[in-house]
């Protein structure tokens, strides 16, 4: 199937299987390995993109469901301006440790960021972080990042 | 080589993650991130039978499917000795005659997609004769039991460490045992008796990153790049089982997307690099979770355990027998039960001491490392003991502890190191961190605990560090970088001793072709050994600059006593650095230190559903020396939650050996709301380490360390527990036990 989408900005037409996962075709089709395949069911986050502005598992979600939308992928975020304090946060916290679930982590916190939803106390930013799983740090330098983006 | 130079400038402060901006933006590369020109995919066929003799294996339809290369089965490996473990050879690259557990991989295809050798998987017909189950550790070790691998002697792996290996007994491959003092008539003089049962289940360590490898053989070598912690082991391994010399067998390794042991020692590599092998391209596989699962756990562990006391609360003895559920192929089972053999006493003064370790098969996926594993499975057990001993002598328990901790200088265990850490310094200052003695309400308890973890593996390291013409400096040094910060911190140590700024020093990942040995990145080590020989190295660079000068040289002369060394704007200073064992570096006369595992956890219980609530916890990081402060406490807090999971609800559900959690939706792990509500990490720093600037190692003690605190802090609001996880049900069930008992 023929689709036609925006991918961090660029017009991509492709052809994609019927079955194809919007993070193969990222990450296969397009080389955009930022997204990260772990869990493969919608609860780790690893392999959040935003379509629409809106975070998504690209894992559980088919290319096809993203035709004629907008995708931005963290080489999107990334090559823009607008991750600066998420990054300088998240770096002087060392929020950042083996950095396969970063990007996901990194997008979704962008997305609430640019939504002006970002919650600024403890129990809402658990909540609205509660999608995007992290094995190495325990959480609490990335409460502590996002407390203070909240805040700025 | 001269007395190493301690200027602080870079060691002991938060210096950002040199790594941070690459994995914020996405631009880390991992083994799953990379691909080769005409690279084929390759998938496990993996059996659905527990336990079964293989009769036929027909691939042949399977081979004609559109876009496969080739299909490997057990027959192609007749040309070498397949059998491949660190500790014991016991497991097959593909299964040959028999498979031992449901996942063990049966054959694997290479193909142009993914999709097409997933296609093939289905076109391979398997037949076989079902044997019996050996599901659990009571039907393994039942008199009778059938032998998971009848027939097959015990051959020593290369790296198990533990001197001479005993035949396997039946389903038992390897015992370890303490034998301290008259054990009986301690016990029969004892005031105070406390004794119990006890389980463990099987957990998985889930790193997000689950297993990869990418296999390249041109002509007679091989390149693998990797998801493993110890490149140099791999290494040996493949070219022992390829009859190959090192030399041939390349492994590097990117980034990893975490570790926790799952990555230790050998894994995904030799199916990997038999399949290209066969196929004449190079070819990758990447697990998915459940896979990965299968490849790698936890030992369960079932214990007995006993305590005896004096009223007055001084401790006499301890006797324990306990059994790890190694699954079908022993991994690292054996280095895993002696480990916990030796965490089984707890650091404490005995008259008499009784340890019986066993790593016992069963048709169950292999066990093998994960994070502080051996302490992990009995601190909880013995430290409820030690509690339970408080309460019957009315003694608060850290004044219990403090009658009856090691001080530094005893001996742990006869014929290693002795103890080399404040013990009791670290139990007060996590006591205190929890609010100890404080008013409490009902059903809220506070428990401590604190126990040891033999850590440093073999003590055997190698770094270089070399200085180019501009004065910049690269580290090579085989420590993986898994998200624990080894590339910051060596580069401070080489910073600092070299009187540099970091950013002009970089260390690279590993690539057994260029970076020199190093033993392996697991069991706290690499700060401590690896650390120290980049601080030999660099300060064997920092010699050749003082000759070259002449005298103590200045960093910012360094371009020019290049120059003057070489006489143009190239060149480049090397140097090396080496730790070594003194003695034989064998399990028994180490560790290379005892890791301190201690911590303190408040908790509030709901009667009416059972559920637990962690309040508070707190963890001491005994480091001796903080390279990097801000990464220590990243270390402790990370194993702080993996101490919650593993305590309160991670467990693997076996059904007749069969899996049945294999994915993130049924096997639950910490996420953002399981954090305790309060989490501090004390940071103690006496400078009794044997690493660089009196660094040693940290982040596993931690997560021995939260479970045993949980179960203090659990029995101490009035619900003495004696099997993990803590979930509700299982608490709730408690409850009303201990409500009809009254």
């Amino acid at each position: 199937m023929e689709i036609s989408l925006r991918v961090n900005g660029e017009e991509v037409a492709a052809a994609v299987e019927p079955q194809e996962l919007l993070l193969d075709f990222l990450r296969d089709g397009l080389g955009l390995t930022g997204a990260k395949r772990s869990c493969d069911v919608q609860v780790c986050g690893a392999c959040t993109v935003l379509l629409d502005g809106q975070p998504v598992s690209a894992c559980c979600t088919l290319a096809w469901e993203a035709r004629g939308r907008d995708v931005v992928t963290i080489e999107g975020l990334a090559a823009g301006t607008e991750l600066a304090a998420l990054e300088d946060a998240f770096t002087r916290h060392a929020a950042v440790q083996c950095g396969f679930c970063t990007p996901g982590m990194v997008l979704t916190v962008q997305a609430l960021l640019d939504a002006g939803e970002l919650p600024g106390d403890e129990a809402g930013i658990k909540r609205a972080l509660s999608g995007n799983l992290c094995r190495c740090t325990g959480y609490k330098s990335i409460v502590e990042a996002v407390r203070e983006l909240a805040a700025r | 080589m001269s007395a190493v130079t301690e200027r602080v400038a870079v060691v002991g402060q938060a210096v950002p993650r040199v790594d941070a901006a690459e994995k914020l933006r996405g631009q880390a590369k991992f083994v799953g991130d990379m691909s080769l020109p005409h690279m084929l995919h390759g998938k496990v066929l993996r059996s659905e039978a527990v336990h079964a003799r293989i009769v036929a294996v027909d691939a042949s339809a399977a081979e004609r499917m559109p876009g496969v290369a080739c299909v490997l089965t057990g027959r192609d490996l007749a040309g070498i000795d397949p059998y491949y473990g660190h500790s014991i050879k016991d497991r097959p690259i593909v299964a040959i005659d028999r498979v031992r557990f449901a996942g063990e991989p049966v054959a694997a295809v290479a193909a142009v997609t993914e999709a097409q050798a997933e296609a093939a998987l289905r076109a391979i017909r398997v037949e076989l004769e079902e044997l019996p189950v050996v599901a659990t550790l009571d039907e393994a070790l039942a008199p009778g039991a059938p032998e998971i691998h009848e027939g097959r002697p015990l051959v020593p792996g290369l790296f198990h460490g533990l001197g001479e290996l005993a035949p396997r007994e039946g389903n038992v491959c390897y015992r370890y045992a303490i034998d301290r003092g008259e054990i009986e008539a301690v016990f029969a003089h004892a005031d105070v008796v406390v004794e119990g049962k006890y389980v463990f289940p099987a957990v998985y360590q889930y790193a997000m990153e689950t297993h990869a490898v990418i296999a390249h053989w041109e002509g007679d070598e091989v390149t693998v790049w990797a998801t493993c912690q110890h490149p140099f082991l791999v290494r040996a391994e493949l070219a022992d089982l390829f009859a190959m010399p090192l030399s041939q067998v390349r492994i590097v390794v990117p980034y990893l997307g975490g570790g926790f042991g799952s990555k230790s020692y050998t894994k995904m590599e030799p199916i990997t690099v038999a399949l290209a092998r066969k196929a004449g391209k190079p070819v990758k596989i990447v697990n998915d979770v459940g896979e990965s699962m299968l490849t790698t756990r936890r030992h369960g562990l079932e214990a007995r355990m006993r305590t005896a006391a004096t009223r007055e609360g001084r401790l006499l003895a301890r006797d324990v027998s306990c059994s790890f559920d190694t699954g079908a192929y022993a991994d690292n089972g054996p280095r895993v039960t002696a480990t916990g053999g030796d965490a089984a006493p707890g650091p404490y003064r005995w008259e008499a001491v009784r340890v019986r370790a066993d790593c016992v098969y069963t048709n169950t996926s292999p066990s093998g490392s994960y994070r502080a594993f051996g302490a992990t499975h009995l601190q909880w057990i013995g430290e409820s003991q030690v509690d339970e001993v408080a309460r019957r002598c009315g003694v608060d328990p850290v004044e219990l502890r403090r009658r009856n901790l090691l001080v530094p200088g005893e001996e742990v265990r006869p014929g290693g190191k002795p103890l080399d850490a404040d013990l009791l310094g670290d139990v007060e200052k996590v006591a205190a961190a929890v609010g100890w003695g404080g008013p409490k309400e009902p059903w809220v308890g506070r428990g401590v605990s604190v126990g040891l973890l033999a850590a440093g593996a073999h003590p055997v390291s190698s770094a270089t560090v070399r200085m180019e013409a501009d004065g910049s400096v690269v580290v090579l040094v085989g420590t993986t970088e898994k998200g624990q910060g080894a590339r910051t911190v060596m580069a401070q140590i080489a910073a600092e001793v070299l009187g540099l700024p970091l950013e002009r020093v970089r260390m690279r990942a590993t690539d057994t072709r260029y970076t020199p040995y190093d033993r392996s990145t697991g069991a706290s080590r690499s700060t401590t050994l690896a650390g120290l020989a980049v601080q030999r190295a660099a300060q064997d660079v920092l010699d050749q600059l003082t000759e070259i000068a002449g005298g103590e040289p200045d960093p910012a002369e360094y371009v020019a006593l290049m120059r003057k060394r070489f006489g143009f704007a190239g060149g480049e200073l090397v140097g090396r650095g080496e730790v070594a064992p003194k003695g034989t570096g064998s399990y028994a006369e180490g560790p290379v230190f005892w890791e301190v595992c201690c911590g303190a956890a408040e908790v509030r219980v709901d009667p009416e559903t059972g559920v637990v609530e962690v309040t508070k916890t707190a963890t001491c990081a005994d480091v001796g020396r903080a390279i990097n402060p801000q990464l220590v406490e990243r270390q402790d807090e990370g194993a702080t939650l993996q101490g919650l999971g593993n305590g309160l609800f991670e467990e693997m559900l076996f059904e007749r050996g069969v899996l049945v959690n294999d994915t993130l939706l049924d096997y639950r792990i910490p996420t953002f709301e399981d954090m305790p509500g309060e989490m501090t990490c004390v940071i103690v720093e006496n400078e009794d380490g044997p690493g660089p600037f009196g660094a040693k190692g940290c982040g596993e003690g931690a997560l021995a360390a939260i479970p045993a605190a949980l179960v203090n802090a659990l029995a101490d609001a009035g619900v003495p527990m004696t099997e993990l996880p803590l979930t509700p049900e299982r608490v709730w069930r408690r409850i009303q036990e201990l409500k009809e008992a009254v």
